[in-house]
């Protein structure tokens, strides 16, 4: 237990001491690349400002990844199941994944004047639906026909099929897509966030450190972004463990 | 109508719709096992013996002819077979006790949840796998596992059990081991069973019917009846007569490849 929180600790401080020397040797001064020792100063002025917009930044990225869930695991189980929805899904939802969402945040702005919060969620939840969708389809489309035949011999419904085996068995990869989703999330939310005028969240405080040249409340938002991140990360660690925890294997 | 027969096939004609057309693997098969027999199938790889398995099973239609159990025509699936394969697919999520409880669940049962347990315990200690129940699947051998898997197989007490080749993927001792599995359970579970199996040791030592399919599309080119007269050992597959017998069936499978003839001489 002490060994798995020491290790990640040890390494966040040395990237942290690797940071703060190189900016040291190359002596660049904050406008150039502010340094971990210029941080606390930063978020001990706008405390209150980094609770208020983290948390805005914090719900937006959950809901619109709550919506990628319930949206990506449906559209996974119409292309797991049926071929030929997965055929037709498949290229559009390729071709969509495809477009930068930083291109589709001006148009969503656009197209849903002053409802930041919807576009923001909208944004979060559309570059993270794909990796749940692609992998809850792969994951029902390669079940064994064996799995199927014990239970359909036995009478079971597609229902039942789906209850005990196909959807239990799917779940590791499920969580490693989720895992993927997290950060993706993120991202959306930001670039949401940062484009859009007015704009409230953590990307909002970026935008205004960089209005007012204010370089390291620039760098502390990243790193208080990162940090989120990293919670939600192992929120869905810790929820993989609980539902899927039969897919790690003990080391031999 | 009806025989005495328990699994009675009748002219099964089959072919599966391929993109170079249809392809016959079955043609005007006859098969037919009797209440509490146990019919091993062999034949040449590819020649329709799993489509055989899936057709007592229900799980798919014959194009012509008739599949009946226990007098009724088996048109869909039923919960009165019990099914084991070569990969033992336990699910890896839940418990040997609880995987082994799966049919339970799926089939209408009287049986309360402490019934099923005991249900489920008495055939894994059956089996030998008694202190596994707890265990998750990955934790077990290959043996362990298709032990275990047999248990499934037989849990909610099926008139039927088909096996497709369960113990191909185990070595050979292992395999030994289950084969004399199969005769324990027999003895405390009656089933009718039919066999799908590479292996004519396997055919001989298990079954007292050995049907041998020629080559795709498959049809009975041979029954070998093999009298059960007392308990079997393994010792009894290194007599003469087995030995005889092995002959015999491996001549035959020789034919249905179409590598000898009926007269002897390898073509």
């Amino acid at each position: 237990m002490v060994r798995k929180l020491a290790v990640p600790i040890i390494a966040i401080l040395i990237f942290l001491g690797v940071w703060e020397a190189l900016v040291w040797v190359n002596d660049w001064p904050n406008y150039v690349m502010a340094s971990p020792s210029d941080l606390p100063e930063a978020y001990s002025k706008f405390w209150n400002l980094f609770l208020v917009m983290g948390w805005q930044t914090l719900w937006r990225t959950v809901v619109g990844l709550l919506l990628a869930i319930v949206f990506g695991v449906a559209l996974g189980m119409v292309m797991g199941f049926s071929r030929t929805m997965r055929d037709a899904l498949y290229p559009l939802l390729v071709g969509f994944n495809a477009i930068p969402k930083a291109t589709v945040v001006p148009i969503v702005a656009l197209l849903f004047v002053g409802a930041h919060d919807m576009n923001t969620v909208l944004i979060a939840f559309m570059i993270s639906f794909f990796p749940i969708a692609v992998s809850v389809s792969i994951g029902l489309s390669t079940l064994e026909p064996e799995y199927r035949d014990i239970l359909r011999s036995l009478g079971a419904s597609q229902a039942t099929i789906f209850w005990k085996i196909a959807l239990p068995k799917t779940l590791p990869e499920f969580f490693g897509a989720l895992k993927v989703a997290v950060t993706l999330a993120f991202i959306g939310t930001n670039l949401m966030e940062i484009v859009s005028p007015h704009g409230r969240g953590l990307g909002a405080l970026f935008d205004s450190g960089k209005t007012n040249a204010d370089y390291p409340l620039m760098f502390a938002v990243l790193i208080a972004l990162a940090f989120l991140g990293i919670v939600l990360y192992y929120v869905v660690v810790a929820l993989e463990k609980i539902f899927a925890g039969w897919a790690e294997r003990q080391p031999t | 109508m009806t025989t005495d027969a328990l699994i009675d096939i009748k002219g099964v004609t089959h072919a599966y719709q391929t993109a170079d057309g249809p392809l016959p693997v079955l043609n005007n098969l006859n098969v037919s096992v009797k209440e509490g027999g146990f019919a091993a199938v062999v034949g040449p790889s590819g020649c329709g013996k799993s489509t055989l398995t899936r057709l007592i099973a229900g799980l798919m239609k014959p194009d012509t002819g008739e599949v009946w159990l226990h007098g009724e025509r088996v048109k869909s699936p039923r919960s009165t077979v019990g099914m084991a394969f070569q990969n033992p697919v336990l699910l890896e999520w839940r418990s040997i006790l609880k995987n082994v409880m799966l049919p339970l669940e799926i089939v209408p049962t009287k049986l309360t949840n402490t019934q099923k347990e005991d249900r489920a315990r008495e055939l894994l200690s059956l089996v030998g796998l008694e202190g596994f129940e707890d265990k998750r699947p990955s934790e077990l051998s290959g043996g362990m596992r298709q032990r275990a898997s047999l248990c499934r197989s037989l849990v909610h007490k099926p008139e039927v059990l088909i096996l497709d080749e369960p113990f191909g993927a185990l070595d050979a001792f292992t395999r030994e081991d289950l084969w004399q599995t199969m005769h324990a359970l027999r003895a405390e579970e009656p089933f009718t069973g039919v066999l799908i199996t590479h292996d004519l040791r396997e055919s001989i030592f298990l079954a007292d019917q050995v049907l041998v399919l020629s080559g795709r599309p498959a049809t009975t080119q041979y029954v070998m009846d093999i009298p059960t007269d007392a308990p079997r050992t393994l010792d009894d597959l290194y007599t003469p007569e087995a030995a005889e017998r092995l002959n015999i069936l491996r001549h035959q499978i020789e034919i249905a490849q179409g590598r000898a003839t009926d007269e002897g001489e390898a073509a």
